[in-house]
């Protein structure tokens, strides 16, 4: 197991790995956001209180999800850039700070889309949507301290120091709408149950694990592409290069 | 359901099929830039290989 991950990390086998599964995450991920906004949009009954504006659930949680999801990996491989110096985990961090980005930006969006009918405004300084503008401006924080400094190592411990500094918002956005009176609703599973019925829980379900395996995709392109510039006055590189 | 109730979503058309454009969009964002990257990044090697020769 630890020889299959210290030959992964190495860049010329992680691109080759990369190369084979990116196409496989790409073709599941989409086929299960089909298959869930189909069962959101059409198949889940309209909400007794909200009607069918509680559809943009279907997109605003799963959103919500990838930005909290993206930030703990993020984080994760920042750990392990700054203490073991790998060069594929400074990739990744590089290569997760505007997918990140773009998520809880959907995320915002289409909270403010579906606090105008429902609140009655837009945006509301609570805790819950504080944070998670917070959780923007550190993913657009990270993105560019990656693209200020031009040694790309240097700007990947500096990214990686913020990221990993920022990760105490993650369980603030997380638990806001329990630790503060929040105007936004808590979390849809209490105590090992949803709240919600069966019907309209499995869309939410297979599309959150729709956008994860997107997540998957885009990372692994992503991480080919820094790894291929980075590395290119390696062997490996130029003979990827010269056939 | 009919299809003029389906995209009329109970009156809440504008916020629904907004957020869900905006999804869209994100999706799309995210699978292709990856790859116009790789274009370029592999323009840029490319070139840069010929650059050191002469």
């Amino acid at each position: 197991m630890w020889t299959w991950f210290h030959r992964l990390a190495s860049p010329p086998s992680f691109y080759r790995f990369a190369d084979l599964c990116a196409p496989w995450f790409l073709v599941v991920s989409l086929a299960l956001i089909v298959v869930g906004v189909y069962g959101g949009l059409v198949l889940a009954p309209p909400d007794y209180q909200q009607g069918d504006a509680f559809r943009i659930i279907y997109i605003h949680v799963p959103a919500a999800w990838m930005s909290l999801f993206v930030y703990t990996f993020m984080a994760v491989a920042s750990v392990i850039a700054l203490v073991w110096r790998i060069k594929l985990a400074e990739v990744a961090v590089a290569a997760a700070a505007p997918v990140g980005a773009s998520f809880t930006a959907l995320a915002l969006l289409t909270g403010m889309l579906w606090g105008k009918p429902m609140w009655g405004a837009y945006w509301v300084w609570d805790a819950r949507l504080t944070s998670e503008l917070v959780l923007l401006f550190l993913y657009l924080g990270v993105v560019a301290l990656n693209s200020a400094i031009t040694d790309p190592r240097a700007a990947a411990r500096a990214a990686a120091l913020l990221a990993l500094v920022g990760a105490v918002n993650v369980p603030i956005v997380h638990y806001s709408v329990v630790w503060w009176n929040s105007l936004h609703q808590g979390s849809l599973f209490k105590g090992g149950g949803s709240t919600i019925t069966w019907s309209m829980l499995w869309p939410l379900l297979i599309t959150a694990l729709g956008f994860t395996l997107l997540f998957g995709y885009t990372q692994l392109m992503r991480m080919r592409n820094e790894l291929l510039l980075r590395e290119r006055g390696s062997r490996w590189v130029k003979e990827l290069l010269s056939t | 359901m009919s299809t003029h109730d389906f995209w009329s979503m109970g009156g809440y058309a504008r916020y629904v099929w907004s957020a869900y454009g905006a999804g869209l969009l994100v999706l799309l964002w995210n699978i292709l830039t990856p790859v116009l990257r790789r274009r370029s990044v592999l323009r840029e090697l490319t070139e840069g290989d010929d650059g050191d020769k002469t």
